[in-house]
């Protein structure tokens, strides 16, 4: 499958304001390559969401993205404490976040469920205290 | 409706985005959970929050969104408002409440457009 461009970010841990830069920048990467606005808007919205758990969870990671003529993927890979049950933290509503979290508008338990929502594939590999590993398939239509 | 006929209608306050004014929004959504915005993406072009951080902004920005309307009283700083310009969405600031502020603009014809999942 043809690939068009490969995307690398390191997305800075602790630090609340710059969440969402390197999906900021995906979206308007993928604007200029002419992908859908649906699948675009898919793509930001798993996106955000994972960079919002790598921060509030894993004190930030990375980010790579590959665009192809099929399929966009993205992988986000963090450092954090690892997930001890990932079917509990893929249910709606469940969150570990704590408080002040919440007062910024996330937390609610949505983070992955939505990830989930707007993926036609996803798949998490996490061990305890040696970090987690999201990948996300969004297919071009 | 125009992001112009908002302001009229919550008697807000332009932060950023005058120019913008003549852009038309059909939907519109009010909260302060920023995850429970992202959960439903049927094209609102506004959103009402009490909520004012930056990932307010970027919410928006996913979201294709047009207009962020602050309400009761609360004012994005410098950082919020930059962000915005980058994005070319316009900020309003309203002494309504939300309830009140979602009211009036959902008397006068923004629809709410939620419960439709992308998926």
């Amino acid at each position: 499958m043809g690939e068009l461009v490969k995307l690398h970010y390191d997305v800075p841990g602790d630090d609340f304001t710059r969440a969402g830069e390197a999906s900021s920048d995906v979206k308007k990467k993928l604007k200029t390559l002419g992908i859908d606005p649906g699948c675009i808007r898919k793509v930001a919205i798993a996106m955000y969401e994972g960079e919002i758990n790598m921060v509030i969870h894993a004190h930030g990671g990375t980010a790579d993205v590959e665009v192809t003529t099929a399929y966009i993927d993205i992988a986000l890979a963090d450092q954090g404490p690892g997930i001890p049950d990932v079917a509990l933290a893929m249910t709606e509503g469940f969150s570990t976040a704590p408080e002040e979290v919440r007062n910024l508008g996330f937390g609610a338990g949505m983070g992955l469920p939505n990830m989930k929502k707007y993926t036609d594939d996803i798949r998490i590999e996490t061990e305890l205290g040696v970090g987690t590993t999201v990948y996300m398939r969004v297919n071009i239509a | 409706m125009t992001i112009h006929d908002i302001q009229q209608i919550l008697d807000a306050r332009w932060i950023y985005g005058e120019e913008l004014a003549d852009r038309e929004v059909h939907t519109a959504c009010g909260s302060d959970m920023m995850s429970d915005v992202l959960a439903f993406v049927k094209d609102q072009s506004v959103l009402l929050t009490g909520l004012v951080n930056p990932q307010v902004v970027r919410t928006a920005e996913m979201m294709d969104m047009v207009c962020i309307v602050f309400v009761r009283g609360k004012t994005p700083d410098e950082n919020i408002t930059a962000l915005a310009r980058r994005g070319e969405i316009a900020l309003l600031c309203t002494d309504e409440r939300m309830f009140t502020a979602c009211g009036k603009l959902y008397a006068a014809g923004l629809s709410g457009g939620v419960g439709e999942r992308l998926s």
